[in-house]
Parts: structure tokens; C-alpha cells; sequence
């Protein structure tokens, strides 16, 4: 039952330097640029949406007029390598610091921990902070995260991806009430062990945003993080909701739209593997399914009447 | 059932238009304000602020957490080690001995009753953070793993190393953050995510109504009236050119303060962690030296051995810091220009750094290029904490001047917040239980202060104005200094003038250097006029506050005339109780930095633990 501990990539050993000494020629990045309300959801690399919705716009920003430019477009930098750091952040700052005020993207640790940098860079999503830059004659293109609502430049609103790991209720639940002096729940070094591969999700959503099935139907899948975050909390040993949380998310639209695409694997960042978190997760629904888990649903959806957002139970 | 595609306008409406929520709209310096009314807000989303948040919700108040990033951005994520606790799982332990260590870690500076009641609450908070979910490495029994960790010791500092530090691998302050976000979850807490806090509204007698602050989504206003506001806004590192904070560190919490006309304190302590990758600045955890890592020179020697003979590689953090400075200083740094050390862990078993050290492995590969279990870290002293923050009482309730007089209605916690539990020096894993005990008692006094659902707070008809109008300003300035440019300035000058090693000519540099950053502010341009999302304006308020906060720094730094923990002054190399034992209060006089001049107050250190159960620790030499 237990997860590989983390995708293991070939380790390739980088010089680690400020200066790529080979780089004679600046390096141009091609980066997305839209103000929201001008346009429905952001591009993909390898499919075009065009769509122009009245602006919602309280001013002019420099260097971008949005009387003139309605659609959103790919604008053109070019950043002398010397004197930049090696990470697509390091580039992204230097630009916003240097060039273009007006460039708008979430960052935060710079280190690959906290998730905010999420974007999609030639064609592939990632974490801006952990990628390096590669240098070379084509445009690096700086997307953001695929078929989701753009609020600004790189910057998505994942309104609906908090909602639903909100909905898959992330704590641990039991049915007995601690006594006085009870320490911990005990958990063996195996039990504990089996969250390893799954714990580390920083909740960036380059897994959600690059899943085909969760662009066709984000308002009902799960998507890759949240099944592997719900499966976290199904294989942890102290959770007492077990069943009612298989029951939970045994549904042909939460669970079953996944079919085994492996994008999500194939971009996790911190090299986790959702895609066999779900394997399991239908393993066990199959291995554990019975008739009463219809009214155990019933039951756990009379509870949540009332809270405030995400307890999506229909 | 399709409504549940949340787009951003929708979204917005949708929570307006709730009417449990009655949110009045208004109109202050041509911008349309939004008010709202709780019994609490908290400011920041970090640890101590989803604590707060959670236990304000679970005392049944009225709660509302402002956050500028999503909770689980918030820097306590990247927090590294573990949190300290006398659980006695791996030896016998006392919280008295954690109490003892702590003090001594503060070198004296600390409130012993707020260490005393940190100390004391620690186990029990940390069995409440596993019963959330959180997954802690474990024993072969099955226990909370507790590893060693800097400055802990048994039986008041004479039963050699204490293993208390209890930790999840080397991600513990992620794996808290996630547990305190499905804790904040559980209880159903309200966010308003990317929502920029600007000012505190405080009424003509001093007290505390509440905040104002910026919707970053579309740029609306916002007035948040609240029986009880808690900062907990993090700290400063970003004022530094090399530190481990995230870009969002910036101080916002403690500078609305400062312009509400309170004072910071003890901010010339600031912690340089021993162990930040060169020259990226990420850290490496204290764990790593706590799991068996050591430090060596160009000469292979292990030289803490000789500045820390019985804790040697994990004595105090300031102590290290010092000791990798003046091997360096003294030529014997390594790499091509020796200006680091090393930090090996190619000893350890690749078993021991794959399960307890993961995540430092990865880091050490991406951004130094270096496989630990074969070579070396390059490491160096990186700015990393506040010591020093919003001055309260052991029950977070702020303070705002040398006799103790309570703020009504404002409170502080975390890093934000100047307990004072870590004095003059943090000892490693002290500060994410610092986060979760006052979080959690800043959540505990506001329950026994405001009753919930109270009658809803009076804001004054213009409370805001000044702020609003600020915003409006900085929106539109056209200066010729880039904010990037001046922050840079401000970086370099804090990193030359207030290093590891401070002397009396550089700090009084270091104060005109930083005049001259203050005096420029004026001058400084924004080129985004949207209202939508405008990172530009964000990122200059955001200078504003560092630049509030470095100022009284310098100056405290250049006032105190004594070594003490992370305070080390060349021309007074040793520690001065007689004259100096005693917290440094700062103010700015005005409110914004361009014209305002810091002035300084000095407050008494609280020696005296809270009751009977733990004993008064004197003062005495502090050796590692």
C-alpha cells in the first residue's frame, strides 16, 4: 500500500553559478499578459480560445493600454543572463524590478515550498523558483496555469481548486473523544510511512491545471491534488472516517473522470505521484465498497449544512 | 449544482450579498469603501494567525482572517526543524528545563513569565496539532519523533544534549501550516485571501477598532470594525539583501503599528541563521546539525569544538553565526574567494538523510548543485528571524509604553509579536511553538474580553481616510526612484551597516545611510495605475513598512552599547546586565517615513516567572 517515496529523477549536476558565461546573446522571454475581464480563460500552448468580455478596468496602466489592446498577448523581454539569477523566478523579478512594473505573478519562499509560483513555462507547468533557466534562441514562453480564470498577467484564480480540498475535509477525524491524559494517537513507523509521498503536496496546482479531464470538468472532478490529498487522509492510520470518506468520493464524476492521463505525475514539481494516489484510492473503493455507504453519505451530508463554502456534497 | 464555478466576479457578489454579513458601503476620498463588522479580525495567516483565527471560531466569535496570500504560502510553511516541546518521548525531560534553556537561549533578555507559560503550554499544544492530523515522524513505539536541536539541554544545561525538538522529516513547519489550514477549515473560519491590510483604526483614546485594508482582486476598500485585532503579520527579513524570508516578509503588522503611534521592540536582535545555502540564501535546516551534521573550515577542522566546547555544532544559533564569521574573517572560509563554510552530512547514513532530511537534500541539489550524501553544503550566516517585533504581555495584549499599558483591543502574536519569549536570541525550534501557544492564547484572552456576537463596533465616520488617501498617492506618484531600486538600496545598506559583527563606526553610518533611504522615499515612482492586482503599489507599501522597520532597527542597534545574544557590538564585546538588561522601545515620530525620526525608549525585562511552579533563572555567563 505504501507510496515510492518520491518520483526519483536522474540527478544531474548543475554548476551552480550566477553567470551563464555562455550566453552571448540576451535570452527573450515570451510572457503572458491580460488584464481581467479580457479574456475568458488563459491560453495553452497547444490550443487558442479567443474570447473578448467588457473590461472591468478602474485605470491605465503604463506600457499597456487596454482601449487599444482588449485581447491579451504574449509580450516580448529580453534579459541579459549575466546578471541574472539562474531560477524563471530570479528572471521574472529581474524584469518586474528592471524593465516592466506592470508584470503581475504570485511568489512568495523562492525556494519551492510555499506553491505560489505556479505557472506554465514552455508549454509544461511548474514552479518558476525550482526551474532553471535554459538558455537558448527560442522564446522562453511564461504562461499561466492552463484553462484557468486569469485575474491578471500570470496570476489564476483558484477559487474553485481551495474549495474542493476544502470539501474533502483535510483534518483528522474520529469517533472517540480523547481521554484526559492520552498522549498521541500512536502511529507505527510503517503506518506513518504510508503518508510519505503525499504529506509533502504544497497545493501549487500544476498537477489540477494540467489534467485534460479536470479542464473539461473542473466544477465536479476532484482533480489529481485533492484525490491525492483525500487518499492522504484515507491511508492515515489515526483517521476513524475511513469508510465514510471512500464512500465520500466513490462517485463517477469526483473520482472516476481520471483516466490514468499521468500529466499530473509527469509535472508535480516536488516529484509526487498523484496519479498512483488514485490508483490506489479506486483500488480501495473497489476492495471495501458496500450498499451502506449510500445512507453513510446521506448522513454525512446533513452535518455540513450551513458551513461556509466548499462542502460541495451534491 | 452548475453555479459552483467559482469566477471571480461572481465569487464577490456572491459573498457580499450574504446577509449574515451585513456589509454597508460608503464613500471616503472617491474610492467606494466596503464595512464590515466582526467580534474579532485577525491580521496574517501564518501560523499564530490560523491559531487565532481557529480558536477564535471555536470560542463561537464572529471571525475574520486577512490574509495578503493564500494561508498556505505564508512563510511558516518553509520552516524547516520542528517544534520544541518536553514531551519526554526519546529521554526524561522537564518544560522547567526547556523554560531554563530558553531563558539562557534569550541571553537574559526574555520575559521569564511569557517563557514560562510558552514552555509550559508546549506539550500540550503540540498534542493538539497531532490530534488535527499532523504527521510527525515517529518512534520505533510509535511516539512524536523528538530530535536534537540547538541550545536544548537536560537538567537546567548540566544533563548534556536534550532531544525535544519534535519533528515532521524536515518539513515541520509545512506540515504545521497544512494542519492549522484543515484546523481553520474544520472550524469554518472566514478568509479574505489577497486582501492587503494598510492601517490600524485606533479611536482618539487609544484604543484598537480594527483595520483597514485593500481588496488586491479588483482594489476595493475595505473597513474591518472589530472588538479585537490580532497581528500577526510575520516579521522583516526582507529588509536584508541575504535573508531566508520570502519576498512577503515585509513587516506590514508591526509598521501599521508603528504609524498608529505605538512602539516596536528589541529590534536591532536579528538572528542570522548559520546555515543558508550560499549564495542562494535558502535554508538549510538547524536539524541538519541536530541529526549530526558538521561544520568545518578550509582545514577540515570541526571548529565549533573550539567555540562551544560541550554543545559544539549545536549551541545557540548566534553563537554559531558568530563563530563561522570569524573563521572566515580570520582566513580560513572555504571556496574560491573563502568567503563560506561547509556543512557536511556525507557522513550520515543516506538511510538517516532520506527519511529524516529529505527535503534539505532536495533543496542542497537544486540550489547549491551538491549531493549531501557525497559532499559538502556551502553555507553562511543568512538573516532569518525577528527576535523583536509589536511589544505585548505574556498574554499577547500590546503594550505601548515602559509601564505596561494595555492597548484596548489590539494584540499581537508570532513572529509580529515581542512576547517577549526569545529576548535577544531565538534558540532553534522555539518559534513555531511560539506561533501555535500565542496564537492560541491571543484567541483565549479575546474570548474572555469580547462576548460573542456583541453589538457591532462604531467606526469613526472617516476612520481610514488618511490611510485611503496614502494608497491613493503611492498610486499615483511619478518619482524617478523605482521602488526596486530604493529596496535594493535599503537592502545593501542594512546587510553593510548591521551584519553578524556590528561596531560603533559602521551602525553610525548605518543610521545616515538609512536617513537618506527614509528622506528618498519621497521621491520614489510607481508605474501601474490599475487597481487591479497592482503589484507595483503593493510592492511599495510593502517598502514603506521595511523601510519603518529597518530605521528603528539601525537605531536601536546603534543605541545599545553591550553584546548581548544576536546583538554583538566589536567596541562591547561582553554583555552588560547592569546597564542594559532591558528591552529597547522605539517610535517613529509621524507616521510616514519621509519625515519622521525615530525616537527611543528603554523598558524593564520581567524576571519573574508567572507563579510557583517554575523558579526565577538569574543571570549568569552563558556559555555553550
Amino acid at each position: 500500500m505504501a507510496l515510492a517515496a518520491r518520483i526519483s529523477r536522474p540527478f544531474v549536476p548543475r554548476l551552480f553559478s550566477r553567470s551563464f558565461a555562455a550566453a552571448a546573446q540576451p535570452q527573450t522571454f515570451a510572457i503572458y499578459r491580460a488584464l481581467k475581464g479580457s479574456s475568458l480563460l488563459s491560453y495553452g500552448k497547444h490550443w487558442r480560445l479567443c474570447r473578448t468580455l467588457r473590461l472591468e478596468y478602474h485605470g491605465i496602466c503604463s506600457g499597456y493600454d487596454p482601449d487599444q489592446q482588449a485581447k491579451p498577448f504574449l509580450q516580448e523581454y529580453n534579459i541579459d543572463l549575466k546578471s541574472c539569477g539562474p531560477m524563471i523566478l530570479d528572471a521574472l523579478i529581474k524584469i518586474k524590478d528592471e524593465v516592466d512594473t506592470t508584470l503581475t505573478f504570485r511568489r512568495s519562499c523562492r525556494e519551492g515550498i510555499c506553491g505560489s509560483c505556479a505557472m506554465n513555462i514552455n508549454g509544461k507547468n511548474g514552479l518558476a523558483c525550482l526551474l532553471y533557466i535554459e538558455p537558448s534562441s527560442k522564446p522562453i514562453e511564461i504562461q499561466p496555469l492552463p484553462h484557468t480564470y486569469v485575474v491578471k498577467d500570470l496570476v489564476p484564480d483558484l477559487t474553485n481548486f481551495y474549495n474542493q480540498y476544502k470539501s474533502i475535509e483535510p483534518w483528522l477525524k474520529r469517533k472517540d473523544v480523547k481521554a484526559k491524559d492520552d498522549k498521541e494517537y500512536f502511529q507505527s513507523r510503517e503506518d506513518r510511512a504510508k503518508l510519505d509521498g503525499m504529506y509533502e503536496c504544497i497545493l501549487c496546482a500544476c498537477c489540477m491545471t494540467s489534467c485534460p479531464s479536470y479542464w473539461w470538468n473542473p466544477e465536479y472532478y476532484l482533480g489529481p491534488a485533492v484525490l491525492m490529498q483525500a487518499y492522504r487522509w484515507i491511508a492515515d492510520s489515526r483517521d476513524q472516517f475511513t469508510e465514510e470518506r471512500l464512500a465520500w468520493v466513490n462517485d463517477t464524476m469526483k473520482l472516476y473522470r481520471c483516466h490514468g492521463i499521468m500529466n499530473c505525475t509527469n509535472c508535480c514539481p516536488k516529484g509526487l505521484d498523484p496519479a498512483k494516489a488514485i490508483v490506489h484510492l479506486k483500488e480501495q473503493v473497489a476492495e471495501t465498497y458496500t450498499d451502506a455507504w449510500k445512507s453513510m453519505m446521506t448522513e454525512e451530508i446533513v452535518k455540513n449544512k450551513g458551513r461556509e463554502s466548499g462542502m460541495m456534497y451534491m | 449544482m452548475l453555479s459552483r464555478l467559482t469566477r471571480p466576479a461572481a465569487n464577490a457578489a456572491a459573498r457580499l450579498a450574504k446577509s449574515v454579513r451585513k456589509v454597508s458601503t460608503t464613500q471616503i476620498g472617491g474610492y467606494e469603501v466596503f464595512d464590515h463588522s466582526y467580534d474579532a479580525v485577525v491580521i496574517g495567516a501564518g501560523g499564530a494567525g490560523l491559531r487565532a483565527a481557529a480558536g477564535l471560531v471555536g470560542h463561537g466569535l464572529k471571525t475574520a482572517c486577512i490574509t495578503k496570500v493564500f494561508p498556505t504560502r505564508s512563510h511558516t510553511v518553509a520552516a524547516q526543524g520542528g517544534i520544541n516541546g518536553a514531551l519526554a518521548n526519546m529521554t526524561e525531560d522537564d518544560w522547567r528545563w526547556h523554560a531554563y534553556d530558553t531563558v539562557k537561549g534569550a541571553d537574559w533578555l526574555g520575559d521569564q513569565d511569557a517563557i514560562q507559560h510558552m514552555c509550559r503550554l508546549a506539550p500540550e499544544v503540540i498534542l493538539e496539532l497531532e490530534s488535527f492530523g499532523l504527521p510527525f515522524s515517529r518512534t520505533p513505539e510509535g511516539k512524536i519523533y523528538q530530535r536534537a536541536f540547538g541550545g536544548q539541554s537536560l537538567k537546567f544545561g548540566k544533563g548534556g544534549q536534550a532531544y525535544r525538538c519534535a519533528a515532521a522529516a524536515d518539513r515541520t513547519g509545512h506540515a504545521i501550516l497544512h494542519t492549522l489550514y484543515g484546523m481553520a477549515l474544520k472550524f469554518d473560519c472566514l478568509f479574505f485571501v489577497e486582501y492587503f491590510a494598510m492601517d490600524l483604526i485606533m479611536s482618539d483614546d487609544g484604543k484598537c477598532l480594527g483595520c483597514v485594508a485593500m481588496c488586491m482582486e479588483d482594489g476595493s476598500i475595505h473597513r474591518f470594525g472589530a472588538h479585537s485585532t490580532i497581528i500577526a503579520t510575520g516579521g522583516f527579513g526582507r529588509a536584508y539583501q541575504s535573508c531566508t524570508s520570502a519576498h512577503t516578509c515585509t513587516g506590514d503588522g508591526s509598521a501599521m503599528a508603528s504609524r498608529a503611534g505605538l512602539p516596536m521592540q528589541d529590534l536591532e536582535f536579528v538572528q542570522f541563521h548559520p546555515t543558508g545555502i550560499f549564495p542562494a540564501g535558502c535554508l538549510l535546516t538547524e536539524g541538519c546539525r541536530g541529526e549530526g551534521g558538521i561544520l568545518r573550515n578550509s582545514e577540515g577542522e570541526p571548529f565549533m569544538a573550539r567555540y562551544a566546547p560541550t554543545a559544539k555544532d549545536l549551541a545557540s544559533r548566534d553563537v554559531v553565526s558568530r563563530a563561522m564569521t570569524l573563521e572566515i574573517r580570520e582566513g580560513r572560509g572555504v571556496g574560491p574567494n573563502k568567503d563560506h563554510i561547509f556543512l557536511h552530512l556525507d557522513h550520515l547514513p543516506p538511510e538517516t538523510l532520506a527519511e529524516r532530511l529529505p527535503g534539505i537534500s532536495e533543496t542542497a541539489k537544486i540550489f547549491a548543485g551538491v549531493d549531501v550524501t557525497k559532499e559538502p553544503a556551502p553555507v553562511l550566516p543568512t538573516v532569518h528571524y525577528n527576535m523583536g517585533g509589536i511589544p505585548t504581555n505574556w498574554k499577547t495584549q500590546v503594550v505601548k509604553d515602559a509601564e505596561d499599558t494595555i492597548v484596548p483591543g489590539l494584540f499581537a502574536a508570532g513572529e509580529a509579536g515581542c512576547a517577549s519569549v526569545h529576548g535577544a536570541n531565538r534558540l532553534g525550534a522555539n518559534s513555531l511553538l511560539d506561533l501555535v501557544v500565542f496564537g492560541r492564547q491571543a484567541a483565549d484572552t479575546t474570548a474572555e474580553l469580547v462576548k460573542p456576537n456583541s453589538p457591532p463596533v462604531v467606526l469613526p465616520k472617516n476612520a481610514g481616510e488618511a490611510s485611503i488617501a496614502r494608497m491613493d498617492k503611492m498610486r499615483h506618484c511619478s518619482g524617478p526612484i523605482p521602488t526596486a531600486v530604493l529596496r535594493r538600496e535599503l537592502q545593501v545598506t542594512m546587510q553593510k551597516y548591521a551584519p553578524v559583527y556590528r561596531n560603533a563606526d559602521d551602525l553610525a553610518k548605518g543610521k545616515e545611510a538609512v536617513v537618506e533611504v527614509m528622506k528618498k522615499f519621497k521621491d520614489v515612482g510607481v508605474s501601474d495605475r490599475t487597481m487591479i492586482w497592482n503589484t507595483d503599489l503593493i510592492e511599495t507599501l510593502e517598502l514603506e513598512n521595511l523601510i519603518n522597520q529597518a530605521a528603528q532597527e539601525m537605531y536601536a542597534a546603534e543605541a545599545r552599547k553591550e553584546s548581548r545574544g544576536a546583538h554583538a557590538h566589536e567596541n562591547f564585546p561582553d554583555r552588560d546586565d547592569e546597564n542594559w538588561m532591558k528591552h529597547t522601545l522605539s517610535w517613529l515620530d509621524k507616521p510616514h517615513v519621509e519625515d519622521a525620526k525615530v525616537v527611543l525608549k528603554y523598558r524593564r525585562v520581567i524576571d519573574q516567572p508567572l507563579d510557583k511552579e517554575m523558579h526565577h533563572v538569574p543571570p549568569a555567563k552563558r556559555v555553550y
